[in-house]
């Protein structure tokens, strides 16, 4: 299946929708600096990964799914609730390139600098989600009912 | 953190999109403070735990996609309600292994 953007469903989006999801991970981000303070960093190491914008994103996916068959005319729809486990999914692929991240992280920050560490991360992280997403849908085929 | 939401929206289809749920936006953020306040160790120390943080993510990920499709629930309360489950085995990883 060929990956493509749909830039017009930016302005589907509206912006407190957005603002929402700044706010959530924003507030993540205190809290895990808070947690590594008064716990030390073991503890609050483990809310680098809190799923905090996830549910805001898949909630969001939901509703405009439904919305987009209702202004179709279709009333009772399950299409919204089926995009977000899709999405969620993905996430699940998509989480095991943080734990890439993390572990890139973990390993060569003591030992490099620090933009050349973060940019070997984030290219960890994409590579490994985006080679799961693909080796996937290449050889997951749904049981047939 | 606002770039990765976008290019969730953006993005089809939505299985791919689903990875940029899982984006390193909050870690990025985070450690980049951590390093500058506390150095280089602290943050590293920081990052193990995010390894186990991430792994109990795709348990979470995947129990919601789980219940969405083939349970048939909202993805509100689903995902909303999961982050205990995120919560408990995080800390319980933390308490038996990590600390």
């Amino acid at each position: 299946m060929k990956v493509s953007a749909n830039f017009s469903a930016l302005r589907k989006t509206k912006w407190y929708e957005y603002a929402v999801r700044f706010l959530l991970g924003g507030s993540v981000t205190v809290v895990a600096g808070l947690l590594a303070k008064y716990y030390g960093p073991v503890f609050g190491g483990l809310f680098l990964a809190f799923p905090a914008i996830f549910p805001a994103s898949a909630t969001l996916v939901d509703k405009h799914e439904r919305e987009k068959k209702q202004r179709a005319g279709i009333k009772q729809t399950t299409r919204g609730r089926q995009v977000a486990g899709v999405e969620a999914a993905g996430a699940a692929l998509g989480s095991l390139g943080l734990a890439t991240f993390a572990y890139v992280i973990w390993k060569l920050l003591p030992v490099w600098n620090v933009a050349g560490v973060f940019i070997v991360a984030v290219a960890a992280w994409l590579c490994v989600s985006v080679s799961l997403w693909w080796l996937r849908k290449k050889h997951w085929r749904r049981p047939s009912k | 953190m606002s770039a990765f939401a976008g290019l969730g929206d953006v993005l089809k289809p939505k299985s791919f999109a689903g990875l940029f749920g899982a984006a390193p936006s909050i870690a990025l953020a985070t450690l980049g403070l951590t390093i500058a306040a506390n150095g280089k160790m602290y943050a590293a120390t920081e990052a193990r735990s995010m390894v186990a943080g991430a792994l109990v993510f795709f348990l979470y990920a995947s129990l919601c996609s789980w219940l969405m499709l083939r349970r048939k629930l909202k993805a509100m309360p689903v995902t909303i309600s999961a982050l205990a489950i995120w919560l408990v085995c995080s800390i319980s990883i933390w308490f038996l292994v990590l600390r």
